[in-house]
């Protein structure tokens, strides 16, 4: 009897092993979008690409570090399905559709352009497909109506502008006139609505002297730049990445603006390798948050920084940090929302309950998803300004601004944020 | 005020020889084969690739820093009269008899295939050869600075629509190119070789644009979809000129150069729209650009 007993157990136990091994051996279907081609591929696609296929292959290796050390999800193997994010927005959803439909992805992590985030949102929730939006900025994601499955793991760009402006602050107590130079689309003039907004606030006797708006991949900068070296602003700020970023570094730097002016260059991590002998000492250099150089010294930021130049002989850029944050939050909420189900492969409601108020550190410090329902994460920013040191970049004069600075509480859009003072909850 | 028309006027002038040597090779590709090169922009593009890895060797071998020059100006031939014939002969002299908008199609086509080939080749990094434009310095009016390659490109810009009026103006090969504008069947009659006049065209047209992207180079970042924002603007400005006019793509490059300054100076908001606002003020009166080319009517 007991032999018996003893044998249905085993056969049981065997059973629900070789259950458990089958279900684990199942890869996870991951979804990466990005820019592979065009002229966001460089700064941005590609980096962001390159991180992605890193951590893959450390998570299914089992080799990354405490809490990212479960092979693959939850055991489960990852398989990465990667597309392009180039092409019309209307493209852009197509190809969401025909990864999350055809390709039977489990989860979604992608999309640089905030056109596209806006135009994925809502086919993710129709879909009730679990989407971590990597790069993209706009705080409109989740302040025009609540989101289930669409999560940010990173902060939105009002801490870019708001953590920009109180980095002036701090270092020069008195400006009284700044102008800006942005890219004409969703980004730039959201980036200089906010800008100008909270350097009202913190300078409230400042004048805005020129807003130059060209358009996206103008490229020819010329007549610009003569209009904010005569407008004599003691601050120029500028959202400009990428190709039209460096090309207004070549074509300003040897003109004498960074002498007259302090130039903010809001992406400018982006630029700092490349052209470092050619940005001025003095530049106000962000990584749109605590990323790049700016991220905080931590064990993990080391072994990811190591990990990332010995494998692509360049240290990570912001959006690999961003990259890298948004799967290892999804990695954790997977493994949260499979631990609460018993084990089993959760659905994308379970997921995305996981995922909700997360909090998770990254190499990038801590960040936790704090703010629409935690859908939105939030973290410290940081910003530095550029010395080059033995023929390298470098930054000094950093500063980082907590959370509660640079976003606004949970509840409050941040235009209303901006304009109420920037209070803190 | 002085300062601020001097202002306008620079940058105007800057901005409109730069527009003109974008332009130009587009115009006398349309004017001599009545075809709207849609790969113009790649080859503006391909100039500046080749014209980022010929500098960057020249600086790497430290060859004399003068000769930087010459060393664009080369990079620009090669790119326009190795790739420019090769499609002409091998694409494009099939598809002449087909109507205009298949043409147009192919060079849509060719202008996808191009940007990838160039990505292909060159990679998705960026290159920089600030170099030529840093070696010249900067000049003062007033407060303020500019760069001495603005006079360069100026130069470059008149050397080049002068050197194109004396060859079709002046030169034997010129009379026949001018004939073959006016009618290619009547040209082909009177013992003009139509083909031989069509691949030389097509050749100069690519290395214009060659020249435009490899003259631009040093003042940009040369990355994927450089060509892409070109094709537009050089549409705009020959459409404007009217098509297949040389005096025509001057003038509006300077018209759209100097409103596109004064709205940089003043009215900053309007630059997006400008260029193409100073295109369909002159298309409502005059419907075939600024300088149209009068057409005989066949009967």
């Amino acid at each position: 009897m007991k032999f018996t007993k003893a044998l249905l157990a085993g056969l049981v136990s065997g059973l629900a092993l070789t259950s458990v091994h089958a279900q684990n051996e199942e890869p996870i279907n991951l979804g990466i979008v990005t820019f592979l081609s065009g002229p966001a591929a460089s700064p941005f696609g590609v980096p962001a690409r390159n991180a992605a296929e890193l951590l893959i292959q450390e998570f299914n290796a089992g080799t990354a570090p405490a809490p990212y050390n479960q092979k693959g999800f939850g055991g489960s193997p990852i398989k990465m399905t990667i597309i392009d994010e180039a092409g019309s927005s209307t493209s852009v959803v197509t190809e969401f559709r025909n990864l999350v439909q055809r390709d039977k992805v489990d989860l979604i992590v992608g999309y640089i352009s905030s056109g596209n985030c806006l135009a994925i949102a809502p086919v993710a929730e129709e879909l009730k497909a679990v989407t971590f939006l990597f790069d993209c900025g706009t705080p409109r994601i989740f302040e025009e109506g609540a989101k289930n499955y669409v999560f940010r793991a990173v902060n939105h760009a009002t801490a870019d502008s708001v953590g920009a402006a109180r980095y002036l602050k701090a270092q020069k107590p008195d400006v009284k006139n700044f102008g800006g130079i942005n890219q004409n689309y969703a980004w730039g003039q959201d980036s200089w609505k906010d800008f100008s907004g909270a350097m009202e606030v913190l300078y409230p006797e400042s004048k805005v002297t020129t807003s130059q708006m060209p358009k996206l991949f103008a490229g020819q900068y010329s007549g610009e730049i003569s209009a904010l070296m005569a407008s004599r602003s003691e601050v120029v700020h500028t959202s400009f990445w990428g190709g039209d970023l460096e090309a207004f570094i070549l074509q300003s730097a040897p003109r004498g603006l960074y002498k007259n002016s302090d130039v903010v260059l809001v992406a400018g991590e982006t630029a700092m390798y490349r052209l470092a002998n050619r940005i001025p000492d003095g530049t106000v250099i962000g990584a749109r948050g605590p990323y790049g150089v700016l991220a905080p010294e931590s064990a993990l930021n080391t072994w990811f920084r190591e990990k990332f130049t010995d494998r692509y002989n360049v240290p990570p850029n912001y959006t690999a940090y961003q990259m890298a944050h948004s799967i290892m939050a999804a990695k954790l909420g997977y493994e949260k929302a499979m631990a609460a189900n018993g084990g089993k492969k959760p659905d994308s409601d379970q997921i995305a309950a996981a995922v909700r108020g997360l909090e998770y550190e990254g190499p990038g410090g801590i960040h936790k998803f704090a703010l629409s329902n935690g859908h939105q994460a939030v973290s410290e920013t940081a910003y530095g300004r550029s010395k080059l040191v033995n023929g390298e970049m470098t930054l000094v004069d950093v500063m980082r601004f907590p959370a509660e600075q640079v976003m606004p509480p949970d509840g409050v859009k941040s235009s209303d944020w901006i304009a109420g003072g920037m209070k803190s909850k | 005020m002085i300062d601020q028309i001097m202002m306008v006027l620079i940058d105007g002038i800057n901005y409109s020889a730069w527009l003109f040597l974008a332009a130009v090779g587009l115009t006398l590709i349309y004017g001599v084969m009545k075809i709207v090169n849609v790969a113009h922009g790649s080859f503006y593009a391909l100039g500046a690739y080749m014209a980022a890895s010929v500098v960057g060797a020249w600086v790497t071998l430290d060859y004399p820093p003068y000769l930087y020059y010459l060393a664009l100006f080369v990079a620009a031939l090669i790119s326009g009269f190795t790739v420019g014939p090769l499609v002409e002969r091998v694409l494009l002299r099939y598809q002449y008899e087909k109507d205009e908008v298949v043409i147009l199609l192919i060079t849509y086509a060719l202008f996808l295939v191009m940007e990838d080939v160039i990505k292909l080749i060159w990679g998705v990094n960026p290159y920089f050869i600030v170099e030529p434009y840093a070696y010249l310095g900067n000049f003062s009016v007033g407060d303020m600075t500019y760069p001495n390659y603005y006079i360069l490109m100026f130069g470059l810009a008149i050397t080049v629509g002068l050197a194109l009026t004396f060859v079709l103006k002046k030169t034997h090969f010129g009379r026949m190119l001018v004939s073959v504008i006016h009618d290619r069947e009547i040209s082909a009659a009177m013992g003009i070789d139509v083909g031989k006049i069509f691949v030389v065209t097509f050749g100069v047209g690519c290395a214009l644009a060659g020249i435009a992207g490899a003259f631009t180079a040093p003042t940009i970042s040369v990355s994927p979809g450089l060509g892409v924002e070109v094709i537009v603007l050089s549409f705009a400005v020959v459409v404007t000129g009217g098509l297949g006019s040389l005096p025509g793509v001057a003038l509006a490059a300077i018209i759209m150069g100097l409103v596109r300054a004064f709205c940089i100076h003043y009215i900053p908001h309007l630059e997006l729209f400008v260029i193409f606002g100073v295109m369909a003020l002159v298309l409502a009166f005059r419907p075939r650009g600024l300088f149209s080319l009068a057409e005989a009517r066949k009967i």
